[in-house]
């Protein structure tokens, strides 16, 4: 009786953290429609400067409390200088970019963390006054936990006081619904967006704070919580407060009483409850539907058209250059170029999803390491030959496509990101765990192609063909009816389905070549390297692909293929520095803010405008850039 | 008090409006009459810096408004009422009024909350329901109350009698001959010839972005040539 209570408390404990960051990020997206990536970080933070503010003017029961909200105001000043330096400038621009540029935020924290904080996971200093235990049926439980569980509810009634009570708050909620109305009516957006979001920022800080003598602080919290979140925000309901602390106390519940049932499956458990919610409740429990039909947008499209006879040729000694390597360069550089090759196929495969299916996902990576995953496992448990698990690579992808796509093609627009952002971190966290069948962190190794294939040219040859065969494939989808039915579903899901089309199934499907398509990339990485790790299904593995269709630019097709060749320059340049992630960081946001076409796009811009000089005729560069809104 | 001096105006490439002028004396009424389509709502969204205007000039008081952002442009005193009403659907009638609340201005009306509740005897009985469950009517009344709330210097008024069944467009005529009254100039956008003829002073047509006609609403209703030309459907 005693166990199942106190762990019922703890449950209420933890979700207090959890609601606090969760209600953050739902204000900031409710006014702003931008999803901080980066909340994850400010929730760090707020554990690390609690930490620091604790150790500094923390003597006493008043100087902790003191510490913790110092922390959460420092977070605060973090995000009004995210706010101010970097978002403020991309408010216009397609949803795309403002996510890219707070993952570079999450970047640049990891190594500021890491720099001033150090490696080490930092065990979180008591609270004064409240270390003791108490006994409940005999069971012992920490003072601690008794206060965390005020706090929640707290916290939520300070949040209805501030939106009903307050001008501020109307303000905001009015903003929410209609920003351009408000501005209409007087009110500073830029003020009010800034204030939202130096709010929220303060709730993750408060967050990582409240839990420090809890959970402590340590450099892998920022994506651990922030699925967590999404997942609070999926299942609360859109926007909804009170529904963000209901999922929160729902899901903290689960975890401390799965711990209990299933040690290592309270994810599954988490992925479990979230399903079934979303089947029943597509908006959440509390959420209402999206009033305007809120779309992601990626950017206006221009109409796509077949290659034209330059494209072809460009195309046609593309690549010749490419098969004629072996002769031209030393191996080194043609294993960096089958990385490229590898890597364009995976952002291709993303670029179809979102701008042929309009359908951002931030957990692509979950197919790619899904299909490394199948393939290395599948030698390495049923001996199967290379040829057949490189074939059965993407059949692996595919399904594990088919069964989150299930699940995602229910939400759209932003949720639908989280969603698979949640999903792939599932599907990282049981590769990680599930220690028996992946060998966990250690990965699995020796999974090598055949004696024919494993020369460096050789194998080179192959991923030539396998990756500009899909990448191919992918393009004649584009063209074929099924793509011209993708894109009737993006551009308007009430016109589309008024001529027919099954739109879940249309998106479901894509979503599945998509996926079958990164995990064909993986398949072909895993065999390059020998060797398969957690990693490739992380959620900066995702990232790695969203900034490659990035680099490329979200109009060009050929953009992935710049875009991953970009990047793996981008990345062997940066790797060699101890603050790699610090300098991708300030690269991903200076490119964002500066070439928002992309790198491709922008150099299409200035080739346009340079044929324009010379021959009066650029019309599709041209046109291109001034389709873009202002 | 505002002029409009030949703007040109873009929907991102496309060029809705042309060489438009117009200007709104102190206490005056005026319409801008056209059929669907005409830039009647274009014209109102230049002015408050809405859409984006590439050339000419918008005054107001002794301000150029052009390049200006919405929120200062509503802030100099231009109150905007929306076609399509654009309540906050979720906030109750009260909130909705807060949050059109700005400071007063010298040498325009003041309003209290309590004035607007007089003035609309409907809102106040349900002043603590959410604004998104008021008739179509109600809602047209709450976003003219919540433009008062910012104790404007004149308003523009777009479409107010759009699909409003008859005896509520009557109560609206009610309300914008009050708030002349007041001496708040009104720039109202219409497509019906006889409810602008109920309040309006003078009229300009307009037709694919471009002012085909001006004169007094009596010039315009004696003109049948104009009439039909522009206005008949």
């Amino acid at each position: 009786m005693g166990v199942y209570l106190v762990q019922f408390l703890s449950g209420l404990a933890s979700a207090s953290a959890l609601f606090l960051a969760a209600s953050g990020l739902s204000i900031i997206f409710g006014v702003t429609r931008v999803v901080n990536f980066a909340h994850g970080s400010f929730y760090m933070l707020g554990a690390f400067f609690g930490y620091t503010f604790v150790r500094e003017v923390g003597g006493g029961a008043i100087g902790f409390w003191v510490a913790l909200l110092l922390a959460a105001l420092a977070v605060g000043l973090v995000g009004l200088l995210v706010e101010f330096v970097i978002l403020r400038r991309l408010y216009k621009a397609p949803e795309l970019f403002q996510l890219i540029a707070t993952f570079g935020v999450i970047l640049i924290v990891q190594d500021a963390a890491l720099w001033v904080w150090g490696p080490e996971d930092l065990l979180g200093p008591r609270a004064p006054g409240l270390t003791g235990i108490v006994r409940i049926f005999g069971t012992p439980m920490p003072v601690y936990d008794l206060v965390l569980i005020g706090v929640g509810p707290l916290v939520l009634a300070a949040l209805w006081l501030l939106f009903n009570r307050t001008r501020w708050g109307i303000l905001v909620r009015a903003a929410t619904e209609d920003r351009e109305m408000v501005g209409a009516l007087g009110v500073n957006q830029s003020l009010l967006f800034t204030g939202a979001f130096v709010l929220g920022s303060m709730l993750a800080g408060l967050g990582g704070a409240i839990q420090l003598p809890k959970g402590g602080a340590d450099l892998l919290m920022d994506f651990g919580i922030l699925a967590e979140m999404f997942v609070v925000v999926v299942v609360g309901g859109m926007g909804s407060i009170f529904g963000a602390f209901l999922a929160a106390v729902l899901i903290s519940l689960l975890n401390t009483f799965g711990i209990l049932i299933w040690p290592s499956g309270t994810l599954v458990l988490m992925f479990i409850l979230m399903a079934v919610i979303l089947v029943v409740r597509p908006t959440g429990l509390l959420g209402r539907p999206e009033s305007g039909g809120h779309k992601t947008e990626v950017g206006v499209e221009q109409a796509l058209r077949p290659a034209g006879p330059h494209y072809k040729i460009f195309i046609g000694l593309l690549l010749a250059l490419l098969l004629a390597a072996p002769l031209i360069v030393e191996e080194f550089y043609l294993v960096l170029i089958t990385d490229v090759l590898v890597l364009a196929l995976f952002a291709t495969s993303l670029h179809f999803l979102m701008s042929t299916g309009g359908l951002v996902s931030f957990g692509h990576a979950a197919f790619y390491g899904g299909g490394a995953y199948a393939a290395a496992l599948l030698v390495t448990y049923a001996a199967t030959p290379f040829e057949l698990a490189l074939l059965l690579a993407p059949l692996g992808a595919g399904l594990l496509a088919l069964v989150i796509g299930w699940f995602c093609v229910r939400l759209s627009g932003v949720y639908f990101a989280m969603l698979t952002l949640a999903f792939a971190q599932v599907a990282w966290s049981v590769v990680f765990q599930w220690s028996d069948l992946t060998n966990g962190d250690d990965g699995l190794l020796g999974i090598w192609p055949s004696a024919w294939a494993s020369g460096t040219q050789v194998y080179y040859l192959l991923a030539l063909a396998i990756s500009a065969g899909g990448i191919f494939l992918i393009r004649r989808v584009v063209f074929a009816p099924f793509g011209y039915g993708l894109r009737a579903t993006r551009d308007s899901n009430l016109r589309a389905a008024a001529i027919g089309i099954d739109i879940k199934r249309q998106q479901l499907a894509a979503f599945v070549f998509a996926g079958a398509m990164a995990g064909l990339a993986g398949g072909l990485f895993v065999f390059s390297k020998g060797s398969v790790f957690p990693d490739e299904m992380s959620i900066p593995r995702s990232f790695d692909a969203l900034l490659m269709v990035l680099l490329g630019g979200v109009d060009s097709l050929s953009g992935p293929f710049v875009g991953a060749a970009a990047f793996t320059y981008l990345h062997d340049e940066l790797i060699t520095f101890e603050y790699w992630r610090l300098l991708l960081g300030l690269t991903i946001v200076a490119l964002v803010l500066l070439f928002p076409q992309g790198l491709a796009g922008a150099a299409k811009h200035h080739l346009g405008r340079y044929l324009k000089l010379e021959a009066g005729s650029a019309g599709r560069a041209k046109q291109a850039d001034e389709g873009r809104p202002a | 008090m505002l002029t409009i001096e030949k703007i040109h105006s873009y929907y991102g490439q496309a060029h809705i409006l042309s060489d438009v002028s117009l200007s709104l004396s102190p206490g005056e009424i005026v319409v801008l009459i056209g059929r669907n389509g005409a830039g009647k709502s274009t014209t109102i969204k230049s002015i408050m810096g809405m859409v984006k205007v590439t050339q000419g000039s918008i005054r107001f008081g002794g301000d150029e408004l052009f390049g200006e952002p919405p929120y200062r442009i509503a802030r100099r005193g231009i109150g905007y009422v929306p076609e399509e009403r654009r309540v906050f659907a979720r906030l109750t009638i009260q909130e909705n009024l807060e949050a059109g609340r700005q400071p007063p201005r010298d040498g325009a009306p003041r309003w209290q909350v309590d004035d607007l509740f007089d003035l609309f005897p409907n809102l106040a009985e349900a002043r603590h329901r959410a604004a998104g469950t008021l008739s179509g009517g109600e809602q047209q009344m709450l976003t003219i109350a919540r433009t008062l709330m910012g104790n404007p210097g004149c308003i523009l008024l777009d479409e107010p009698s759009e699909g409003l069944a008859p005896v509520v467009v009557e109560q609206i005529i009610k309300v914008i001959q009050q708030i002349k009254g007041q001496s708040l100039p009104i720039l109202l956008s219409e497509q019906n010839l006889y409810f602008a003829s109920l309040v309006s002073d003078r009229a300009y047509v307009i037709e694919t972005g471009r002012i085909r006609f001006s004169g007094t609403m009596r010039e315009l209703e004696e003109n049948a040539e104009i009439r039909q030309q522009y206005l008949a459907v």
